[in-house]
């Protein structure tokens, strides 16, 4: 198993179409492969695409009793780069010592900048780029569960791998997979 | 008479006995009862099919009226259960059923 | 042990119906139907299932046809939630009258106007008096172990009335967690297909449905009344069977820390278990506070709950639906309050009103409770509130 010692709690922030909350199924059941209890929480909603969405996890050892939202993650992750003209929700009730995961072209330092935070750890990936790539449509959700555990090493590689392949269609998981893979490459933590 | 309590009554009210209307005869209800004229009927079935409670009776039993007329049925009216309701007098085409008061 | 799945709330109850091969499921397609039948329908259509998935034009004609297929003996399925059960209620103590077996899936949820497709028990509570059994449960795994609860108890002959399960729309029918999962053979062991009550059969005809004139109407009222006091006996050795069999161990109430609380929160569905989280933190910081979740709630376990609570000083009663016009704010309040006083115990209640319409309850919300039953705790019942505390509303 992987490094997680107590409760561990994600937010997601993105746009409908983006597959946020798909992001957070995936975490979850491979979470939940990796033999924790975890929870994957969408927040409920007319679902429109292109609205800003959110969705949360909760990963723990034990059984998880709490059934509100996340209020103070250890991790947050930002699927859509435009959400950053607003980083006030998006930082909010970060934890010290969490991590920051952007899908942006900038730097870790000029992300950085844009939240002045100098306790947590900021990760960058330009998951549009990677997504536009290998599938040809912007949909960066599977790129971001790879820089989230890259960046977090709360989960291993393969029940993410395996969770993709219980999930999705038998076409897309070989692209998703390979997206997978190469974020956990690519991804810059600092 | 001692109506059954809850313990006895079979679950839910459903009725265990098929065809047990039978034995409720309704023909008590009745103030005006229903007779047919067999001279004038046609035998044209339109009472027994008006009929709501199926009290009109098609009988195998031929008739000859005064003008020669043969039939191999008669309709008859079944009084246990006739209601009286005149239905099968208003329908009837040739006017050969009138209502008449029950008389006890 | 079964496998263990990721599964939402919707797919969980979806998996248990298909363990427990029903033969007939009917449902309205639109909103607010959840994907428990959506799955269900493609589990009929890839054979996986088999039976009847009959799509009908409203809720109203689902349950009238649930009605038909339990008359002639088939295992019967329906899920709804907020107006669609408003629609449905009219058939719902037809239903039970006649003494029908079926499980019917409430996703619980508030109802219109304002138009709100969100989480509250308003549609639970709506149908409290509809004789059917209930429960809520508050995890997904309880809301899967429920459909199988619910079979057995439905169709055993003591008992013959229709079975309510319920989960919380979105907190727990769009939440992906952990659920075991048993196999369709230990499912069907569990809740064996028993055809135990009179069908519709040409060979054998029967009457269902008579009219029951004033000289008859009333019997059967007091049976079914017999027939849910005897349920909770069925349930009671159902859930006893389920938990040597699959290791789960429900109860009609689940307390938590009551043994020395002086105060406590009364309440039910998924919400309980934030509470059960934050009397875990009270507890470190030594307060005596302690959570009961109500499970089935008909028939009302109310000796259970006057046993539990029967140390503790003032009870808090969270409902999640409203009773306009009633002193005691929500249902569950009134259920709980009369509990005690037939008990005749000095325990004290307020109401607490929250989570309407979706409205999230936070642990603020919770400690915001806790802080009202500590300031009460010691006061006598004139100082008590009259009226239930709204949690969360703005003024």
């Amino acid at each position: 198993m992987s490094g997680l010692l107590g409760r561990f709690e994600i937010r997601w922030h993105g746009r409908g179409g983006q597959g946020i909350v798909t992001a957070a199924d995936l975490t979850a059941t491979a979470a939940i492969l990796s033999g924790y209890y975890a929870q994957s929480i969408p927040t409920f909603g007319t679902e429109r695409r292109g609205a800003p969405v959110i969705a949360y996890n909760r990963i723990d050892r034990q059984v998880i009793y709490e059934r509100s939202p996340v209020v103070e993650p250890d991790a947050v992750v930002v699927a859509d780069p435009h959400l950053l003209i607003n980083p006030k929700p998006l930082i909010a009730g970060l934890k010290s010592g969490g991590y920051l995961i952007v899908n942006t072209a900038k730097s870790v330092d000029e992300i950085r900048g844009i939240f002045k935070r100098d306790d947590v750890k900021i990760a960058t990936i330009n998951a549009t780029k990677l997504a536009m790539d290998v599938l040809k449509a912007p949909i960066v959700n599977t790129a971001m569960v790879g820089a989230l555990i890259s960046a977090t090493k709360i989960l291993s590689l393969d029940p993410v791998i395996q969770a993709v392949k219980e999930r999705f269609p038998s076409r897309l998981v070989e692209p998703n997979v390979q997206l997978i893979k190469q974020a956990y490459e690519l991804v810059k933590v600092s | 008479m001692s109506l059954p309590g809850w313990k006895q009554l079979p679950i839910g009210a459903v009725i265990l006995t098929p065809g047990s209307s039978v034995e409720y005869k309704t023909g008590e209800w009745r103030t005006l009862r229903p007779e047919i004229d067999q001279e004038k009927c046609i035998r044209c079935r339109t009472c027994w099919m008006y009929c709501p409670e199926g009290a009109i009776q098609e009988v195998e039993e031929p008739y000859k009226t005064k003008t020669g007329r043969e039939f191999k049925l008669t309709y008859k009216v079944d009084y246990d259960y006739c209601k009286g309701c005149g239905i099968c007098a208003n329908e009837c085409p040739v006017k050969a059923i009138t209502m008449v008061e029950e008389v006890i | 042990m079964g496998k263990v799945l990721p599964l939402g709330g919707n797919y969980a109850v979806a998996y248990a119906v298909k363990a427990c091969d029903v033969d007939v499921i009917t449902a309205y397609p639109i909103s607010p139907q959840t994907t428990i039948v959506e799955r269900l329908s493609e589990f009929v259509a890839n054979g996986e299932l088999n039976a009847e998935f009959l799509h009908v034009e409203s809720e109203h004609t689902a349950l009238s046809v649930a009605i038909g297929a339990a008359a002639v003996g088939a295992r019967t399925y329906s899920a709804t939630c907020s107006q669609g059960l408003a629609l449905m209620n009219e058939l719902l103590y037809i239903m039970s009258y006649i003494r029908l077996p079926m499980v019917l899936t409430i996703v619980n949820r508030a109802l219109s106007a304002p138009i709100n497709i969100w989480n509250d028990h308003s549609d639970f509570m709506s149908v409290n008096d509809s004789g059917w059994i209930m429960m809520m449960s508050a995890s997904n795994q309880e809301a899967y172990d429920e459909i199988l609860l619910g079979y057995r108890i439905a169709e055993d002959p003591r008992v013959l009335l229709p079975v309510i399960t319920s989960m919380d729309g979105y907190i727990q029918s769009h939440v992906v967690e952990p659920v075991e999962i048993v196999s369709d053979e230990e499912a069907i062991s569990f809740a064996p297909k028993r055809r135990s009550w009179v069908t519709l059969d040409p060979d054998k005809p029967v009457t269902m449905g008579p009219v029951g004139d004033p000289s008859y109407y009333f019997e059967f009222r007091r049976q079914l009344w017999e027939a849910m006091k005897e349920s909770r006996k069925v349930f009671d050795e159902a859930t006893e069977e389920f938990a040597k069999r699959f290791g789960r161990k429900y109860s009609a109430i689940e307390t938590y820390m009551l043994e020395d609380a002086e105060v406590a929160i009364v309440g039910m569905g998924s919400f309980m278990g934030t509470i059960k989280a934050f009397v875990d933190r009270a507890r470190r910081d030594g307060v005596k506070v302690g959570a009961l979740r109500v499970k089935l709630y008909r028939p009302f376990p109310s000796e259970d709950i006057a046993r539990a609570l029967s140390n503790v000083k003032l009870v808090g009663v969270m409902d999640r639906a409203l009773m306009p016009g009633s002193a005691a704010g929500g249902h569950l309040h009134h259920e709980v309050a009369f509990a005690l006083r037939q008990a005749g115990l000095e325990t004290k209640t307020i109401g607490f009103i929250a989570g309407l319409g979706g409205r999230l309850l936070t642990m603020d919300n919770v400690k915001q409770m806790v802080n009202v039953l500590i300031n009460y705790k010691d006061k006598t019942v004139k100082e008590l509130p009259k009226e239930p505390i709204f949690i969360g509303v703005r003024e």
